[in-house]
């Protein structure tokens, strides 16, 4: 019987030819992560386990991102820690201030998530590498120390769920609309253990970059894994990372736990209410609920298309004065891509605040934390109680074109009504 | 061993941001992310915890954020064991790589804030008033791994039995 994608994945890496669902594997691991945050943990338990030095120096990848450039005395401790331990493993894949990246926008650009990989991370979001055809997942700190020990860690083989979208998107429709919508079905439990599996013409036409939103927020439906097949598009974005890479797709004959078949077609963009990413429904139910901040960036929509879905929507108009938008572009590649193609001059001369990378605000960090009784429209992740500021904040989530659309009207709305 | 504590009783999908904020993730002192543990949740939880009180909720118990720090600051606060219909992934890998005890069965509508329940972790029972109820057994793989204190404690163990690091 065929395998899917994981199943494949996991099997590659570990000394069996197959494997199945339940199945315990000991598997070999192409690239560990951690970030500022989740590091310092880490190298505290590395050095618990009195391991000499690291696997490989090359397959370890340092991102500090979150609370950087250095929000306050403890964050900066905490990025000197992870800056010692890499300075003094030599560590390839260290970046700091100026070079760094948001995490899930740099691995890709960098061609450090290949097709067939398997990758962990100590980020729940290192499930975006889905999108290459890499099976990438999330740990804690503890499995990312032992795994910079020995290389591998141990994996049971989940269920896939497989989710197949036909249909012409609409306008104003893409990656982000796509997974609100599947987790409004599903719910921020309908994959826990288990791999999502997304196919189909309408994901065969999407870019690389909207199935990396996808991706991404498998996580919030508690995947372990959400996986692509690796098409030319997955081979040309991998060749511009300087990667010469093959397709991978999941046997014809592959076995899933269950097989969802949306047409998308009708699809309206979609707005996810408080305080869960499940919480999705069409934009239209959102309008008129009134907005104090809007946040267009992170590992989910911080990409170049995002930001040119954004720019579309603002040239030439004015943030609304009752709202304050925080634009922030993934990568430094990325900024300097927006700034080739004027966009953030496109963003400045509405009234945004252009931010250098960092994952900052998503996760109420810095860069743009909500007062109590504030509410913001993000094109971030999460939308728990708490998430972007005080606990009585409240976050909507949506794709870039609402969210631009929504910071010039100063309330929910669909694009098409701004334009 | 059977542990008897009192109960702390939260609800469903209890993410990692009510465990531990975000916002206090830039220390991973215990005494830091003790003080702040559930703060969102229940902002008198820290003030109010014993150390071996029990925590009970509901579905996907840990979902979000990959922070090692959620199950870190429970264990902290004292809390001996973690009990709920079911656990997000990476909390769950996280609480038996670190060590902190966690069963998987629903005590949905037994018990109250306040209440005393036991519970023995050897073999996974917890005592409710006159009620036996069986979590859901740990395969052998995590069990290797819950035996050993965890996951640092098993690795070490394996690497001193000789095993060479990945080429």
């Amino acid at each position: 019987m065929g395998q899917t994608l994981a199943e494949k994945i996991l099997a590659g890496h570990s000394s069996k030819s197959t494997v199945r669902p339940n199945d315990f594997v000991m598997a070999k691991v192409d690239l560990v992560l951690g970030n500022d945050i989740t590091a310092p943990v880490a190298i505290n338990e590395f050095l618990r386990l009195e391991a000499k030095k690291v696997f490989n120096k090359e397959k370890i990848a340092l991102v500090c991102d979150h609370f950087t450039p250095n929000k306050d005395i403890q964050a900066a401790e905490q990025v000197k820690y992870v800056r010692e331990f890499a300075r003094k493993h030599e560590i390839t894949h260290f970046y700091d201030v100026g070079l760094m990246g948001i995490e899930h926008c740099l691995i890709p650009e960098l061609g450090l998530a290949k097709p067939g990989d398997l990758i962990i991370g100590a980020d729940s979001h290192t499930c975006t590498y889905g999108a290459l055809g890499a099976f990438a997942t999330g740990v804690g700190s503890t499995d990312m120390a032992s795994a910079m020990a020995l290389g591998k860690a141990w994996f049971r083989v989940p269920l896939t769920q497989r989710f197949n979208y036909t249909g012409k998107l609409k306008l104003f429709v893409s990656g982000k609309d796509l997974i609100l919508f599947t987790l409004g079905v599903i719910g921020v439990d309908g994959a826990r253990y288990q791999a999502m599996e997304f196919g189909g013409k309408t994901i065969d036409d999407l870019s690389v970059e909207a199935r990396l939103t996808m991706a991404n927020m498998a996580i919030e439906a508690g995947a372990k894994a959400g996986l692509f097949a690796a098409d030319k598009k997955t081979v040309a974005f991998l060749k511009s990372a300087g990667q010469n890479v093959a397709e991978i797709k999941p046997d014809p004959d592959a076995s899933y736990y269950k097989v969802y078949d949306f047409d998308v077609s009708e699809l309206e963009p979609q707005v996810a209410f408080p305080h869960l990413p499940e919480n999705s429904k069409n934009v239209g139910e959102a309008k008129g609920i009134k907005i104090d901040q809007v946040v267009i960036g992170s590992c989910t929509n911080g990409r170049i298309e995002d930001l040119r879905e954004a720019a579309f929507i603002l040239r030439g108009r004015k943030v609304n004065k009752n709202v304050r938008l925080i634009v922030i572009p993934g990568t430094q590649k990325i900024y300097l891509q927006a700034m080739a193609e004027g966009l953030l001059q496109t963003f400045v001369e509405a009234g945004a605040a252009v931010s250098t990378p960092t994952c900052g605000p998503c996760l109420g960090g810095h860069m743009g934390i909500l007062a109590s009784g504030e509410v913001a429209l993000s094109t971030t992740n999460r939308n728990f109680v708490g998430r972007m500021g005080h606990p009585r904040s409240e976050v909507y989530l949506s794709g870039p074109y609402v969210a631009a659309a929504s910071a010039v009207a100063g309330e929910i709305i669909h694009p098409k009504e701004v334009l | 061993m059977t542990i008897t504590g009192r109960v702390f009783l939260f609800g469903h999908d209890i993410d990692t941001d009510a465990i531990i904020p975000a916002r206090y993730l830039n220390s991973f002192e215990l005494e830091h992310l003790k003080k702040h543990c559930m703060e969102d949740a229940d902002p008198s939880f820290a003030a109010k915890v014993k150390p071996g009180d029990i925590m009970v909720a509901g579905k996907n118990f840990g979902c979000g954020s990959s922070r090692e720090h959620a199950p870190l600051a429970i264990k902290a606060a004292g809390i001996s064991c973690v009990i709920a219909e079911s656990f997000a992934r990476i909390f769950y890998r996280n609480a038996i790589n670190i060590g902190l005890p966690i069963l998987e069965v629903s005590l949905e509508g037994l018990v109250k804030d306040g209440d005393l329940i036991s519970v023995n972790l050897e073999n996974g029972t917890v005592f409710v008033k006159d009620k036996e109820l069986k979590a859901q057994a740990f395969p052998e793989e995590l069990m290797a791994i819950i035996r050993a204190g965890g996951l640092i404690n098993y690795v070490k163990k394996e690497l001193k039995a000789g095993e060479t690091y990945a080429k």
